[in-house]
């Protein structure tokens, strides 16, 4: 469990110093983050906000590991990631980080039941386990009664959900929510964010993309991001000082 | 994930997308199945002329009338005369002479009319020896063949050959009746068991006489003395040649012959029948090897467009894959997995379709349809490796991808 690795407070959980990432299409250069530095302790529900093209998604790829930064370092639950290798990286990304998707990310052709056990099987937890741990975590989101449905047999609402239970069953030191409300009507938003603030209340970390002020609003703290750089942090900067 | 959570994986995605891998399988399926059986036909139609040739007897040597010069000097062509005698079969049959031969019989033959009671029937009429059915390997099937006595007293009788008595008695037993040739009575003792029928004759269409009785009382004529065909039966293959170069140095030493060039004799080799027909069957094969590896081709080209499309469209699952955890590794052993079920399984139900087909085309146009085995593994073999090529190789390539940028990929 994560609240082992971190005894106390003073460590954040996760901390991006000095990152930048370029892209290059062409001859255009285009520079989505500018020696970005952020510090989440553990426990915290962060809000990254910012227009588009601003450089947030950018940023959730480097939080996730589904990216590597040009430069700087990103260290996650005590590791340095940025030198890790792509097996070390789908380890990390296993076991460390589940992910909430704006396109849901489904497989189609699977029961909730077994996209929720996808990233188990990867962990190389048996068989038995899995399935009893994916009930857990559809349970954990209310959807319980849907194991055996397939995501064409779910409303938008619904397979959000599935998403977030398949982020949760790993136990995962991170939940990251990359506009999870963007394909959904406001009923369902409102379902979604009360899940991730229920979760955060449970004692999750969870950081939240999003370009919707109301959906930020949920977030105990907000970050902005503005062309490639963060500022107007509400929480503290690498962890030197606790918010209040 | 362990290699059985990877099969479940694979064999999950191949039952989810049942058209693709149902026209996956069709594609490889197709192709295999064209493989075995034009290969088959063609080794099947090989294998029958092989066969009729072998019918014709073992070991044997056949020697017909060659070009010849008469008293006036003029040169006739191949087979314009008849320059064979029983004094030549006589010679050849002496042990000291050939010893490699181990049974002589001169043949004459004419196309007559049979007549049995109200039945009409015309077919080859031969007049030989006993040794006929010895060197031309033929049995009985009912009655006895013919005797030394039979030759030595010109008896009117014949042996018939299976199709001929059928025709002229129909279901009832031909041993014993009577049939007229040129107005000759000749009672009928026995019957021949059916050889079958090959490219040059129709072997179980033919009426047996003695020699004798043919020259004197049925042909008549210039035929008294001469034979058309003398066949010869070397002792085992080994000595052919040898049974081939001591007919040919006796034949020249009885006709004065001095230059080979001069012979008006020939000998044919059954070997030599048997290499001529299979050279013509194999470019047969070959022909039919060429168009089933076309339709292999075309199969293959459609496995590998299916495949690349179907891992094409499936870069945002690998991306998803890899975002929850998956290694390039995991990845790759998927998409083999896929891969190979999809191959393996087309490949089992082409085999299947292939032979099934086979034995049904068999059965249909009564010729033989021959299972190559080495045309089956190639062809599973290339088919196989075409969907593991192009449906793991793609997969492969996405699997490096940052996971962002399959996932993004649309």
């Amino acid at each position: 469990m994560t609240t082992d690795l971190f005894p106390t407070l003073q460590f954040p959980l996760l901390e991006l110093r000095d990152v930048s990432k370029t892209y290059r299409s062409g001859s255009i250069q285009v520079q989505a983050l500018r020696e970005a530095c952020i510090a989440i302790r553990e426990g915290e529900f962060v809000a990254i906000t910012g227009p588009s093209g601003s450089g947030k998604s950018t940023l959730m790829h480097v939080l996730g590991c589904l990216d590597s930064p040009t430069s700087g370092a990103y260290r996650l639950a005590g590791q340095d990631v940025s030198t890790m290798s792509e097996e070390e990286l789908a380890d990390v990304r296993n076991r460390q980080i589940g992910f909430v998707f704006q396109q849901f990310n489904l497989l189609p052709s699977l029961t909730a039941g077994r996209n929720v056990e996808l990233p188990l099987c990867y962990a190389g937890v048996p068989r038995a386990e899995r399935s009893a741990r994916a009930r857990e975590a559809l349970a954990r989101v209310g959807l319980a009664h849907r194991v055996e449905h397939r995501p064409g047999e779910l409303s938008g609402g619904q397979q959000q959900r599935v998403a977030i239970a398949r982020a949760l069953v790993t136990d995962p030191a991170l939940i990251l929510a990359d506009e999870p409300t963007g394909n959904l009507d406001s009923a369902s938003t409102t379902d979604v964010l009360n899940l991730l603030a229920e979760l955060h209340t449970a004692g999750r970390t969870i950081v939240l993309i999003t370009h919707e002020a109301d959906v930020a609003a949920a977030a105990a703290r907000t970050v902005h991001t503005l062309d490639g750089a963060i500022f107007d942090d509400t929480g503290v900067h690498q962890g030197s000082t606790h918010r209040a | 994930m362990n290699w059985w959570e990877t099969i479940r994986t694979g064999l999950e995605a191949v039952r989810s997308h049942r058209l693709r891998s149902g026209l996956t399988v069709l594609g490889i399926l197709i192709g295999i199945a064209a493989v075995i059986l034009t290969v088959g036909l063609g080794l099947g139609a090989q294998q029958q002329i092989t066969q009729q040739i072998n019918s014709l007897g073992s070991n044997l040597l056949i020697v017909g009338p060659g070009s010849s010069t008469s008293s006036s000097g003029i040169r006739g062509g191949f087979g314009s005369a008849s320059t064979l005698t029983e004094t030549d079969a006589t010679a050849l049959a002496s042990k000291v002479v050939a010893p490699d031969i181990a049974a002589v019989a001169p043949a004459v033959q004419r196309s007559e009319s049979l007549t049995a009671g109200a039945s009409n029937w015309t077919t080859t009429v031969v007049g030989t020896t006993p040794e006929w059915v010895t060197v031309r390997a033929r049995t009985v099937a009912s009655g006895r063949f013919l005797t030394t006595q039979d030759v030595t007293d010109h008896t009117a009788v014949v042996v018939l050959a299976a199709t001929t008595a059928q025709e002229l008695f129909g279901p009832r037993d031909a041993v014993g009746q009577t049939v007229t040739v040129s107005g000759v009575p000749l009672s009928v003792i026995g019957v021949l068991s059916p050889a079958g029928s090959t490219a040059v004759a129709n072997e179980d269409d033919q009426a047996i006489v003695p020699l004798s009785t043919a020259a004197e009382r049925l042909f008549g004529g210039a035929t008294r003395t001469s034979v058309q065909n003398i066949y010869l039966q070397a002792q085992s293959s080994n000595t052919l040649s040898a049974a081939y170069q001591e007919a040919e140095a006796e034949l020249s030493n009885l006709h004065h012959i001095t230059t080979p060039a001069n012979e008006d004799f020939t000998i044919t080799s059954q070997q030599s029948i048997l290499n001529t027909a299979t050279s013509a069957t194999q470019t047969l094969t070959v022909l039919l090897g060429g168009i089933a590896a076309i339709s292999l081709l075309v199969g293959g080209v459609g496995v590998m467009n299916i495949m690349l499309v179907s891992v094409t469209e499936r870069i945002r699952e690998i991306g998803l894959r890899k975002a929850l955890g998956a290694t390039p590794r995991v990845i790759r052993r998927q998409f083999l997995v896929e891969a190979s079920v999809l191959g393996l399984s087309g490949g089992v139900l082409g085999v299947l379709l292939g032979v099934v087909a086979g034995l049904g085309l068999a059965k249909l146009i009564s010729q033989p349809v021959v299972i190559s085995p080495l045309a089956t593994l190639g062809a599973l073999a290339v088919a196989v490796a075409i969907g593991l090529v192009f449906g793991v190789y793609p997969a492969s390539r996405a699997a490096r991808l940052a996971p962002i940028e399959a996932l993004r990929s649309e």
